[in-house]
């Protein structure tokens, strides 16, 4: 199992969301800003407003300046929020009326100007509007100025429930944004998923191109596998030609040999030629043996690997191997006692008959004349079982476990042509199907053997 | 009639133990009573209202909060303006002036108080967590039943001018209103009713003409009508006259449709508070009793007083910075000239 690297849908998902997150940040930011801005700039106008309309009540009676402050003048201040007010009307500098120590402004030049001043008073940070303008008094026009302040604590107060409006605004759009990049990272991964799907849904042969319209991003990708498994293929359909090729190659020769092992054997005389020529044609039989188990175990590792699973009868099948061999059992006056039911399961037939011919081979071979063969096939429960019994020599005294191990062959089997991978090939094919083998003796005294082979029933 | 209050408040003052001789040095002193606690915590509280409106409220409280003692000081409103902005240690500050109290909170003479009493208040009725209203009393005109018995009474400031023009023998001497230059709730009243109808002036007009007696304070002149010395007083706090008309059947609220002043009688913890935690106790009660739901539980109305329809309908005066206005030097000046030509008439 491959462990995967960190997955692209959620490092989509993770930058979209940082992404998202920078955005809110900055307009939650901008907004709060925009708002502190607009608030101070209401005070502003209404401080304007508010000097505007005082000095308008100023007048000169008898000589000295006179005013009368219009309740509109502090009232409108009143309606904007809760704020201390202050104010200071002055002619030449002396206070006429008002708060005498709020001084520090700076003072409009300009008659009808208002400046805006940002400056503590009592403990507050105060903004005052100042607007000056002349007025006769006597025989000359003095300078009159009229400053209104007001401290900033409800601005604050406005401008920070806007700044929390906006908070919140934003953390909704943040998770929406969120909420959205996790569906827009899917969908975008969706014909990734949908090329994978394709390709692990494939038979185990089925090697052809993937034809389906990809994003042109994945393209690349696709053409790359198609070429893997263009390569896999051919590589497939060499090894497949270099074993029937090998075997044919080997086979032939090997059946030269031994036909013209066994003319000579009856041509010739001298018991020496005899024995010789015998032992000739026992190690042709040997390796052609040995050839056809070794072409057996590759073709079953490479099967097993991809299994197919087609429903099969497995009694079926028996029966056909037991009637490819019975010739070679009649040479030996072997009889087959073969009892079956229709047994159905899933798998490979053609590994199913390797299994069982190499197990039926091998009864035959360790069997001794005009014995038979007893074949029982047969359901157990969910299981499909096959037994395979003759009256050989059985298994020896060696743990029974080895010897489906790789070219292990029985202590007891030492004159008998073999291998020893007949029952390794039968156990792989068992256990590839999730079946399994299992080896007893068919007496107490060790004579004949018993093949069980186990398969689960489709 | 100043002379009459003054005397008053001295008589008063004798009835009572002087607890605070310094304080007595400093500002007029109307009355003062104490009601000690179990512990030696005191919350000593400046006021305008009178001791007899005040006590029942005092000892509800103190049923609840038998540890918190309270010195009760009765003061016109100027003198309690001042007590305050010299930094006399008050722990509470009750007013019926308005304009006042909001110039003591606006120039940082009043400390911050948050309870959850307080965030249940109507917005209006506060400012800045510093200044906290408790009633709402109308401005009432009270009259000796039998001046009016004649005809219909009248119902507008305009009918009323007219009766006063009228019958000037009968009302000669016998009308009385609040002198606005000493008595802050006075002015409040005055200048609020000349912003908002230009009746008032007329109606100042023909006052002066009849010779006005002018008080300093409700309960006396309330007193003068009882006994028929006034025929009619103009500009009385409504909460005081409906008590005694309760009891006294010579007297009578009139009716006028036209207009009328609603005050918020206001509390607030002076910057020179030492008691303040008890004082927030106090206030806390205070406001409960203005959002009380029995508008008869006391003899000052709660806020939401909806008994007399007509001062609702426009509502109370505004707690904000208007108020100011009025205190202005300049405008004080100019409406007090106004005010003493149209009322000392030769």
């Amino acid at each position: 199992m491959i462990r995967p690297a960190a997955s692209i849908g959620r490092r989509l998902t993770l930058l979209l969301a940082a992404i998202a997150a920078l955005l809110s940040l900055l307009s939650w930011g901008m907004v709060s800003s925009f708002s502190g801005q607009a608030a101070a700039r209401t005070q502003d106008n209404v401080l304007a407003a508010s000097v505007a309309t005082i000095a308008e009540t100023l007048r000169s009676e008898q000589g000295t300046v006179r005013l009368e402050l219009p309740y509109s003048a502090f009232a409108m201040l009143g309606a904007i929020s809760q704020d201390r007010v202050f104010y200071r009307v002055s002619v030449n500098g002396e206070t006429l009326t008002g708060y005498d120590d709020l001084r520090g402004g700076r003072i409009p030049e300009v008659p009808g100007e208002v400046l805006f001043d940002t400056l503590a008073y009592r403990g507050e940070t105060v903004r005052m509007a100042s607007i000056s303008r002349a007025v006769s008094a006597g025989r000359e026009a003095v300078p009159v100025t009229v400053s209104v302040a007001q401290t900033g604590n409800g601005i604050a107060q406005v401008t920070s429930g806007l700044s929390r409006t906006a908070a919140m605004l934003s953390v909704a759009f943040f998770i929406l944004a969120v909420a959205l990049s996790a569906i827009a990272a899917r969908a975008s991964l969706r014909p990734l998923n949908e090329i994978a799907q394709a390709v692990s849904r494939r038979g185990p042969s089925d090697l052809r191109p993937i034809r389906r319209t990809a994003p042109r991003e994945l393209a690349p990708l696709m053409s790359a596998l198609n070429r893997l498994m263009d390569r896999l293929g051919q590589s497939i359909r060499r090894s497949e030609d270099f074993i029937t090729e090998a075997a044919h190659r080997v086979r032939t020769p090997l059946a030269t040999v031994r036909a013209q092992a066994e003319i000579a054997l009856h041509t010739v005389t001298g018991d020496e030629e005899k024995k010789s020529l015998r032992r000739v044609i026992r190690a042709v039989d040997e390796s052609s043996r040995s050839t056809g188990q070794l072409l057996d175990h590759a073709t079953v590792a490479f099967r097993a690997e991809d299994l197919d699973r087609r429903k099969v009868d497995l009694s079926e099948i028996t029966r056909s191997v037991v009637e490819s061999l019975s010739p070679t059992a009649e040479m030996k006056d072997i009889t087959f006692d073969l009892s079956s039911k229709p047994s159905p399961v899933r798998g490979d037939a053609i590994l199913l008959q390797t299994a069982l011919r190499n197990v039926l081979d091998n009864a035959v071979k360790y069997s001794p004349p005009e014995t038979s063969v007893r074949i029982d096939v047969r359901c157990e429960g969910k299981l499909a079982e096959v037994e395979i019994c003759d009256q050989g020599t059985g298994l020896g005294a060696g743990p029974v476990e080895h010897l489906t191990e790789r070219f292990r062959r029985g202590d007891n089997v030492a004159g008998v042509v073999g291998s020893g991978l007949g029952l390794t090939i039968a156990d792989e094919v068992m256990r590839a199907h999730g079946g399994s083998l299992r080896l007893r003796n068919l007496d107490e005294e060790g004579t004949g053997t018993c093949v069980l082979l186990v398969l689960p029933l489709a | 009639m100043r002379l009459t209050c003054i005397a008053l408040g001295l008589s008063l003052l004798a009835q009572f133990a002087l607890a605070q001789i310094s304080l007595a040095q400093d500002i007029e002193i109307e009355a003062q009573r104490s009601y000690p606690g179990s512990s030696d915590r005191v919350v000593r509280v400046i006021s305008t209202a009178d001791l007899e409106v005040f006590e029942p409220f005092l000892l509800r409280f103190q049923t609840t909060r038998p540890d918190i003692g309270i010195d009760y000081i009765v003061t016109s409103s100027t003198e309690l303006h001042r007590a305050i902005t010299q930094n006399l240690a008050f722990d509470l500050a009750i007013s019926s002036a308005m304009d006042l109290q909001f110039k003591l909170a606006n120039d940082g003479l009043a400390q911050s108080y948050q309870s959850s009493v307080t965030e249940e208040l109507p917005v209006w009725a506060s400012w800045r967590d510093l200044i906290f209203a408790f009633t709402s009393e109308p401005a009432v005109v009270v009259i000796y039943r039998a001046d009016f018995e004649g005809g219909p009474p009248p119902a507008t400031r305009q009918d009323l001018i007219a009766l006063l023009r009228e019958n000037t023998d009968q009302f000669q001497g016998r009308v009385g209103t609040y002198d606005v230059r000493d008595s802050g709730l006075g002015y409040l009243f005055a200048t609020q009713e000349a912003r908002s109808t230009d009746a008032y002036w007329r109606m100042t007009e023909v006052m002066g003409r009849l010779d006005p007696q002018l008080y300093c304070c409700s309960a006396q002149m309330i007193d003068d009508v009882a006994s028929g010395r006034l025929a009619m007083a103009y500009n009385v706090l409504g909460s005081y006259a409906a008590q005694r008309i309760e009891e006294d059947d010579r007297l009578a609220i009139l009716e006028l449709e036209d207009f009328a002043n609603v005050m918020l009688r206001t509390a607030l913890i002076p910057a020179a508070a030492q008691n303040t935690q008890d004082a927030g106790a106090l206030l806390d009660a205070l406001l409960r009793e203005g959002m009380r739901e029995d508008a008869d539980a006391w003899v000052l109305p709660p806020l939401s007083d909806t008994r007399d329809p007509e001062p609702a309908a426009f509502g109370p005066i505004r707690l904000g910075p208007g108020l100011m206005v009025n205190l202005d030097q300049l405008n004080r000046r100019t409406f007090l000239d106004a005010w003493e030509s149209a009322m000392e008439q030769p």
